[in-house]
């Protein structure tokens, strides 16, 4: 194409969309994919296979022929499924009929529900270092987002101070995702209870992204939406993703007060019109009969946690204990280098890739994630090879 | 060492029994020593019975061999059932498994393993079909080994995931 049509075409894109920066994960890939023998601790996703119950229940609906639509809503078993699978394992309830919603992955619920409250200029406060789009679809949703900022310090927790700081007339709601991504931070009950009085006072909504709520070693995931008085102002999104080793399947699930969810229903119907039959057959598949797969699962992350943790901060990286979902995020500030110099050089020289932490928000400065969904053997060749990069540099 | 580490120990080690002791005390987030004398422990009261290798025969070219299944029906006796006959086609080195089975038209499975053909059906007509309460015998033998102790000897996993993603 011509430098011209392509300028044209440009010009073509809207203002918001152009203005949109790339994803920062996007270089990296780039970099690290035209390299050979890349150990990668950088991959946001687990290393199972989905297990094989699952993808059969699949299989075997296609045989049977289950390849039509859906309700907009998604198949009211699965719904029925997810409700009971939410009361149990979270002590929050929702109304299979009117209260929960199947999505094509979390990704399209935060989507929707964005967009569902969000009016032109309405701040949303974000948690961050966070998942890299929540801040492209609040402004895809004509929303202005303002950042929140975490610290080490805090086991990147987010505190009363930090809320109540940032909240304007034009507040509307607040988004999170805890177990977090990328610090493996979590937020307990307690901890939940200190900000409520802010949240009340401002009448701000919550969007709860609890993709990783079944990644948690040591003890249950608190949502926020089982506290008193906070289900009626909480968003709560969540799939299959992570908790089942689905993330190709796309399949997720919001959860909200009956309104809510008709506001975000009517989005999903004219844009997506229901979440693909032969991902929702395996998510019921999951719920059903998964909760042994997913243990041991859980059991696996928690002992190659203990093991990465351990192993930097022998390397001399502080390192805070990631209660939950598959990430470690170390401090690299010792090493006096930034995030993304830290990645590079690390990548270019041992051929280990992680991502630089600054991609997921600024308090992400001084910080790199590193997944340790892979295997023991990568993990331990990982480390060494780390180590003798932070050595060299010291 | 409370018994859900102890289990999950079992589970590292039935996986991988190579795993060096320092590497189970930091997954498992306990002292080296309390590891140690775990799996002294558990070896003392025989759970952890011993830490073969699974070797897939069939890729060794100059190691031919062959193994058969053999339903055995056998005459149990008085006080010691089927345990004495058992155990005496334990000892023979040749034989890689036995038990008991229920709802079978037979008794005994027996797991036999020789070089050729001719060498396992001579060891079931020589050694085991005289055995006294032997009744009868019938010789299947194995074509092609696919998942042996819950392991695919042949397919493995690929990581099929993008390098990097957020």
């Amino acid at each position: 194409m011509s430098t011209q049509s392509t300028l044209t075409a440009k010009r073509r894109l809207s203002s918001t969309v152009a203005s949109l920066k790339p994803s920062g994960i996007r270089r990296f890939f780039d970099l690290a994919a035209s390299m050979e023998g890349v150990i990668s601790l950088g991959v946001g996703e687990p290393d199972f296979v989905t297990p094989w119950r699952m993808r059969e229940a699949s299989i075997s609906s296609l045989e049977r022929g289950y390849t039509a639509y859906t309700s907009n809503a998604g198949m009211l078993e699965l719904r029925v499924e997810i409700q009971k699978y939410l009361e149990e394992r979270f002590s929050v309830s929702y109304h299979p009929e009117k209260e929960i919603l199947v999505t094509v992955g979390a990704s399209e619920a935060i989507d929707i529900a964005l967009r569902a409250i969000l009016d032109p200029g309405d701040e949303v406060l974000v948690v961050e270092p966070c998942y890299v789009s929540y801040e492209p679809v609040i402004r895809l949703a004509g929303g202005v987002p303002v950042f929140l900022k975490t610290t080490m310090e805090n086991q990147f927790k987010l505190t009363p101070q930090e809320l109540e700081s940032h909240i304007t007339a034009r507040t509307k709601a607040i988004i999170f995702c805890y177990p977090n991504n990328p610090t493996g931070s979590t937020m307990s009950a307690a901890e939940w209870q200190a900000l409520l009085p802010i949240l009340e006072k401002h009448d701000l909504l919550v969007i709860s992204d609890e993709i990783y709520g079944e990644l948690t070693y040591g003890r249950m995931h608190d949502s926020i939406a089982a506290l008193p008085g906070m289900k009626e102002r909480t968003i709560l999104i969540s799939g299959f993703s992570k908790a089942f080793a689905m993330t190709g399947w796309r399949l997720g699930y919001v959860c909200a007060e009956p309104e809510l969810l008709a506001g975000m229903l009517k989005i999903h119907q004219y844009t997506m019109l229901c979440a693909p039959t032969m991902a929702q057959m395996a998510a019921l598949e999951a719920l059903r009969h998964g909760r042994g797969d997913m243990e041991r699962m859980v059991e696996s992350y928690r002992q190659r946690r203990n093991y990465v943790v351990d192993g930097f901060r022998q390397i001399g990286l502080a390192c805070h204990e990631p209660e939950g979902a598959f990430y470690a995020f170390p401090s690299i500030a010792s090493t006096g280098l930034t995030a993304a110099d830290f990645a590079e050089k690390l990548l270019m020289e041992e051929k280990v890739a992680v991502v630089p932490g600054d991609v997921f928000g600024e308090s992400g400065h001084g910080h790199i994630r590193c997944s340790y969904a892979t295997s023991m053997e990568q993990l331990k060749k990982a480390l060494d090879r780390m180590e003798r990069f932070v050595s060299k540099l010291s | 060492m409370n018994r859900q580490k102890q289990m999950e120990l079992l589970r590292l080690l039935e996986e991988d029994s190579r795993q060096d002791v320092e590497q189970l005390a930091k997954m498992l987030a306990e002292p080296k020593e309390e590891i140690e004398k775990a799996i002294a422990a558990l070896e003392e009261e025989n759970i952890i019975v011993k830490y073969p290798a699974l070797i897939n025969w069939e890729r060794v070219d100059d190691h031919p061999y062959v193994t058969a299944m053999i339903d055995v029906k056998v005459t149990p006796k008085r006080d010691v059932g089927f345990d004495e006959v058992a155990k005496r086609i334990c000892r023979f080195p040749e034989v890689q498994a036995v038990y008991l089975m229920s709802g079978a038209s037979y008794d005994l499975s027996v797991v036999l393993e020789g070089k050729t053909m001719r060498e396992v059906a001579s060891f079931v007509s020589q050694k085991l079909a005289t055995i006294d309460s032997v009744v009868s015998t019938a010789t299947h033998f194995i074509l092609q080994r696919y998942k042996h102790d819950g392991i695919e000897l042949e397919d493995r996993d690929e990581d099929r995931r993008m390098v990097v993603t957020p």
